[in-house]
């Protein structure tokens, strides 16, 4: 056991993907998008990568420059050591799934997985004998005569998996794959896909605009915005210390607070709240100015309390209070005039209440 | 007593249900009828008629006397001696319709060849620009057959465009001698034909997913072998469509052969054609139409068996 976790952490220190100023434009003149923008990125082997973004911020195109069905307007992309930047997609050790699955109509479940090692030209018994591990792997192998337009969403999702993994791929790039599929299934799916990745050791490559998906699945997120990669970590990294405010913004509810900056010094500082509570600060780079910046805070790191608690360093009034199950967000409208929102578990509190509101001990500052 | 209501309203469902589906049969048979009618008049009682001549015997200047006679099927595929009365084979008519079915065969491979670039080309557009495109393939609709097959004719001429340009080139001395020729039918075929081959392989190549095309060459297929285990499976529809298209009128072509072949070498049409006219043997004529009907309808038979087949594995 501690042999493979050696082993693994040994592995993840290799880079698989390597792209290097990365540059995508289409359209010419006037109407020329900039869909990547000088991008550069590592996505280590055997890790589950994802590229979190809203719709049109270039994570589709970067997954379609990796696949080789766009060919990259300025840059490098190296997979394994060898510059792919310019082979076509089927000389690509790379497969796909993709998001409207794209399983051919005209052929079976088993020969739309042995599709890939058919064109690769191996041994029919080969083929058969992957065929049937993949089904396996995916618990299909009930279903190995259908054609693909008698499944269900789900079931056409693991032939989809099964087919892009069967020629065992370096790199699997996954696009959007469960955005078709009802909420259950797809927190099913999104567990199967870890597992799938953990079985098979290969480097999954994964897009999503669903930032939960993202936090569940991840090993590594890279949050992308309008052709730029914004912030890359790990998923507890992403969400308890956003560099950028619109990072902080895209995943999960946050409370944003305008601030002074002072007594810089490397990556922490002090900031002043309106309010003319000082908290100190952790900065998303060195040497950030002193000076007005914002600093974000979750609902779940902050506490409700007496009106009159002295620890408290906000004052305010509960204006709303929406119950969700598993605990309650309380909205309160601060004595300066905007609005933040705490999560708590506790007791619910009636509109109008006058609470105070205590902060963590560290706060994260935020960059544009 | 509640069984007694359930079995009544079963029974009151099932008359409601009952008279729904009959209305929907007569609505369909009303729909149905104005085709009913013209394929009647104009189809089935001709066709009647051709069956009848068909087995009568030849009047001196046309038309038909009233004597029940097989001759007209012995003459197709038999000599009469004019001295003795007896019959020998001949292939003469066999040959015939062999060339045509040959033509036609070649007319509809070549229509194919060069439709399905065409056509993958005009698909492959902007949803924007297809129409465009589409009327082009259809521009030749606008002028008669006859005067498109005279401007073939003048373009393929040994002094027409194709052996001047390439003498004046200097790849030739003497002009090709293109015209007369089964080539020049076959050519003339597959331009009259063309679009009726474009046309369907568009229809179909039009709803093809691109993103299959994808996921093909995501999978190790070479531009090759995505044409051969997506797109043209994919398209096999519009493809048998296009085919049948071309090749049943391409058996049947009367003015191509006619014009470009010089008539010499005849095709079924102008079999037929010469059979009402010149020949004044109308009952010869009536079963050579038929005899082409039957070729037609078998082959047809066959083709669309087999792709009904391959339709079905794919839904």
């Amino acid at each position: 056991m501690a042999q493979d976790t050696a082993d693994m952490s040994g592995k993840s220190a290799k880079n698989m993907i390597l792209a290097e100023g990365v540059t995508k434009t289409f359209g010419e003149g006037d109407s020329k998008v900039h869909a990547l923008d000088d991008v550069s990125i590592s996505i280590r082997e055997n890790e589950f990568f994802t590229l979190l973004g809203p719709s049109g911020c270039g994570k589709t195109t970067l997954l379609r420059l990796i696949a080789g069905f766009e060919l990259p307007t300025k840059g490098n992309i190296l997979l394994d050591g060898q510059e792919i930047g310019h082979l076509p997609p089927y000389k690509r050790p790379v497969n796909t799934v993709f998001q409207n699955y794209a399983l051919f109509p005209h052929m079976t479940v088993a020969r739309n997985i042995g599709f890939g090692l058919e064109m690769q030209g191996r041994s029919k018994s080969e083929i058969k004998q992957a065929i049937e591990k993949m089904l396996a792997l995916v618990q299909m192998e009930h279903l190995a005569n259908r054609q693909t337009d008698q499944l269900s969403g789900g079931q056409q999702q693991r032939v989809a998996l099964a087919r892009a993994l069967a020629p065992h791929p370096k790199v699997l790039l996954l696009d959007e794959p469960l955005s078709a599929l009802d909420l259950k299934l797809r927190k099913e799916m999104q567990i199967e896909l870890k597992r799938l990745q953990s079985e098979t050791g290969i480097t999954f490559v994964f897009v999503t605009h669903d930032q939960e998906e993202a936090l569940t699945m991840s090993d590594r997120i890279a949050v992308m915005k309008a052709g730029h990669i914004l912030q890359v970590g790990r998923p507890k990294q992403i969400y308890n210390q956003p560099a950028r405010r619109f990072v902080a913004d895209f995943i999960g509810d946050i409370n944003i607070f305008e601030v002074d900056l002072d007594e810089v010094s490397g990556t922490t500082g002090r900031v002043t709240l309106p309010s003319g509570a000082t908290l100190p600060a952790d900065l998303p780079e060195a040497d950030v100015p002193a000076g007005a910046v914002s600093v974000a805070i979750r609902p779940e790191n902050m506490r409700l309390a007496d009106a009159r608690d002295s620890a408290a360093k906000l004052k305010g009034t509960v204006t709303n209070v929406v119950y969700f199950g598993a605990g309650s967000n309380v909205h309160v409208a601060l004595k300066g005039g905007s609005e933040v929102i705490v999560r708590t578990t506790g007791e619910v509190l009636d509109d109008g209440h006058e609470v105070g509101l205590i902060l963590p001990d560290r706060v994260q500052v935020l960059v544009d | 007593m509640g069984a007694v209501q359930h079995s009544g309203a079963d029974a009151r469902l099932d008359e409601a249900r009952r008279r729904v589906e009959a209305d929907t049969r007569r609505r369909r048979r009303q729909l149905l009828a104005p085709t009913l009618i013209v394929i009647g008049v104009f189809g089935l009682f001709p066709l009647t008629i051709t069956l009848i001549y068909s087995f009568l015997s030849p009047g001196v200047y046309g038309g038909v006397t009233w004597e029940f006679s097989t001759d007209a099927y012995v003459q197709f595929l038999f000599e009469r001696d004019i001295f003795d009365d007896t019959l020998s084979f001949s292939g003469t008519y066999l040959s015939i319709y062999g060339r045509s079915i040959g033509l036609a065969f070649g007319a509809t491979v070549g229509a194919l060849l060069i439709g399905f670039p065409t056509a993958y080309f005009i698909a492959s557009k902007p949803p924007s620009q297809r129409n465009f495109w589409l009327f082009l393939i259809t521009l030749p609709f606008w002028t008669n057959l006859l005067i498109r097959t005279y401007a073939v004719l003048l373009i393929i001429r040994d002094e027409g465009i194709v052996n001047l340009s390439l003498q004046s080139i200097g790849l030739i001395d003497q002009p090709l001698t293109i015209l007369y020729t089964d080539f020049a039918v076959f050519l003339g075929l597959i331009y009259s034909y063309l679009p009726f081959m474009v046309l369907p392989l568009y229809a179909s190549l039009e709803k093809l997913d691109f993103r299959l095309v994808e996921a093909a060459y995501d999978l190790y297929a070479t531009r090759f072998q995505v044409l051969r285990h997506v797109i043209v499976p994919m398209a096999k529809p519009g493809i048998v469509a296009g085919c049948i298209l071309v090749f049943i009128p391409g058996l049947g072509a009367y003015i191509t052969p006619e014009l470009l072949g010089g008539g010499k070498e005849l095709m079924i049409g102008n079999l037929i054609a010469l059979q009402f006219g010149g020949s004044r043997n109308w009952p010869f004529g009536s079963a050579a139409a038929l005899i082409l009907m039957v070729v037609v309808m078998m082959s047809l038979i066959v083709y669309v068996r087999y792709a009904g087949k391959e339709g079905n594995s794919h839904g």
